[in-house]
């Protein structure tokens, strides 16, 4: 009698030393986050020893008037950059995707440059820049975070770019000829054939477009104006200065957007593949 | 795919508004920083171009090269421990059933969505001199202390600020880096070929060493190059996890602009980096190259 459940030769993850592996893996990703999370609920400022529940992290984070002015910054930031990133990205995919023109491998590398550029590259790159085309540092709210947006959807737009690429190569380019033999013209055609197949992927690439926007440090470090101040800005100040409950809460409400936000994207991402 | 001649106004209303402002917001800015790596500080605020290899022979002093050193061994030891970490995770996503995968898959992209910042700062609070790991030997060392053992007082351990920190603290930052190309590699191969090498009385190690790790070559190699590359230009995790002696490029150059205001030698510093990255991805893109070939007998 084999004592040992059966297992299928290649079904690794159910060895035992895997499922260690795994777990171990996945207590080193996630140990440092929940303890983060636990902690603003901590009724104590040392972040140290449990010492009951409590909400009042969360209600100073609130009252905080410049991490509220950051976190809504961001918000902003992020909500456009993701407007005009998935609009550039569309169009870039679209133009890539259907045209044969000439140089289009090498402008098609260039344009993925802002991808694997490294991040502090940029960030010296939009500095300069700005410093030299004498860009104004004292607009009015809300105009004072062009420089941030502009900076953002530089890098955000060639990730939309990607992913509705991906989505487009299951559209049935007989789709669109059927249209346009039925009398649409053109951009009628792109509207109402080619946009709704791309959705999935206008989805999936606005809400990464979002979260890059929103997790960006080092660009935004550089590109902002004094006085401009985004929400890892802010972390960041506040974490070179003291470690409080008060971060915890605020960084609490930032997981919870994210993470609302990659499960909607991997849900629209899913629905691009099962369709294809 | 069409001829852009054919429809030139519709190729130009699709790809004119991208190029411009790919053209406007990231080459002009690209090309003024390689112009200033060339220039010279005049005065207070005034750099002169004046096509000088001063900066990038500065790159060359001592100091600089330590620095320099320094990030490529410390992004190195980073980018073996994420393959030597992320290789079972990823074989184990590519023989799990679908709905595991799904789920693999997200428990390693959340953390990866998360705020670096909120990911660094969960690290510190966890490893610092009264952080999570420190107060929980402390209380080990407590209890033994009660039993009646000779431990002396109790040290808490050094964990944060110096190199190790920056090492986990890379690793926990670009472990998701890995695993996805590894697993994207991974998922391709033929699985006959594995089953077929086990069949004929190869172990797993030996089927993983002799079968899977060359078949995946071009997977681990992309892997490499996009976990090392990040690694390589991180700036947040260096700064906040690392003492004042383990200073990367990146922190290097952000002195440059921010502190010691020597625009034209970060300039040139940036440059560097960023033609160490060039360099990288065009090894990898030949590698992958030449691995389809192969791959296509």
């Amino acid at each position: 009698m084999a004592r040992k459940v059966a297992r299928a030769p290649l079904d690794y993850l159910n060895m035992p030393a895997m499922k260690a592996w795994l777990a171990g893996v996945f207590i080193f990703l996630y140990t440092p986050l929940m303890i983060l999370i636990l902690f603003s609920f901590n009724d104590s400022k040392a972040n140290i020893v449990w010492k009951g529940f409590t909400l009042k992290w969360y209600v100073k984070a609130f009252e905080n008037t410049q991490l509220r002015e950051a976190l809504l910054n961001s918000l902003l930031i992020a909500g456009v950059c993701t407007i005009v990133s998935v609009v550039l990205g569309a169009l870039m995919a679209f133009a890539f995707w259907r045209f044969k023109f000439p140089f289009k491998g090498p402008l098609e590398s260039g344009m993925s440059l802002p991808i694997v550029v490294p991040e502090i590259c940029f960030g010296v790159a939009v500095l300069l820049f700005f410093a030299k085309i004498g860009f104004p540092n004292d607009l009015p709210y809300p105009f004072n975070l062009t420089q941030i947006i502009l900076a953002h959807v530089t890098f955000a737009f060639p990730f939309v770019a990607i992913v509705v690429r991906a989505r487009l190569e299951s559209f049935n380019p007989e789709l669109e000829a059927a249209a346009l033999d039925l009398g649409a013209s053109r951009y009628q055609a792109f509207r109402d054939v080619i946009v709704p197949h791309m959705k999935p992927g206008l989805i999936a690439g606005g809400l990464l477009a979002f979260t890059l926007s929103l997790d960006d440090f080092v660009i935004t470090f550089f590109a902002s104006g004094p006085g401009t101040i985004t929400f890892p800005v802010k972390v960041y100040s506040m974490v070179r200065f003291s470690v409080t409950p008060e971060v915890n809460a605020a960084s609490t409400i930032i997981i919870l957007i994210t993470v609302i936000a990659t499960v909607l994207a991997l849900r629209a991402q899913a629905a691009t593949t099962k369709e294809s | 795919m069409q001829d852009w001649r054919e429809d030139k106004t519709f190729f130009g209303a699709a790809i004119a508004l991208p190029v411009i402002w790919f053209m406007i917001f990231f080459v002009v800015p690209m090309a003024i920083v390689w112009a200033y790596s060339v220039g010279e500080n005049v005065g207070a605020v005034d750099i002169a171009i004046t096509g000088t290899f001063a900066n990038y022979a500065k790159a060359f002093s001592p100091e600089v090269l330590k620095v320099m050193g320094d990030s490529v061994v410390l992004a190195f030891i980073t980018t073996i421990i994420c393959l030597v970490v992320a290789f079972p995770v990823a074989l184990a996503m590519t023989f799990a059933d679908e709905k595991q995968k799904m789920w693999l898959l997200l428990l390693v992209m959340l953390p990866f969505w998360t705020n670096l910042l909120i990911r660094t700062y969960a690290l510190i609070a966890v490893m610092r001199t009264s952080g999570v790991i420190n107060s929980g030997l402390e209380g080990v060392h407590g209890l033994l202390a009660l039993t009646g053992l000779p431990m002396g007082t109790f040290e808490p351990l050094p964990l944060l600020y110096n190199k190790f920190a920056v090492v986990v603290g890379l690793v926990y930052v670009h472990l998701p880096f890995m695993v996805l190309p590894l697993y994207a590699a991974l998922d391709r191969l033929d699985k006959s070929l594995i089953e077929a090498s086990l069949d004929l009385g190869a172990g797993h190690l030996e089927t993983i060493r002799r079968i899977i790790v060359p078949l995946a070559a071009p997977g681990i190699a992309a892997g490499l190059v996009i976990t090392f590359i990040p690694a390589l230009g991180a700036y947040l995790t260096p700064d906040l996890l690392g003492g004042p002696d383990d200073l990367m490029i990146a922190s290097l150059i952000e002195r440059q602009f921010k502190r010691a205001n020597d625009w034209p030698f970060g300039a040139a510093l940036s440059f560097i980096l960023m033609y160490i990255t060039l360099i990288f991805f065009a090894i990898r893109a030949f590698m992958e190259r030449k691995g389809g070939k192969v791959g296509a007998h």
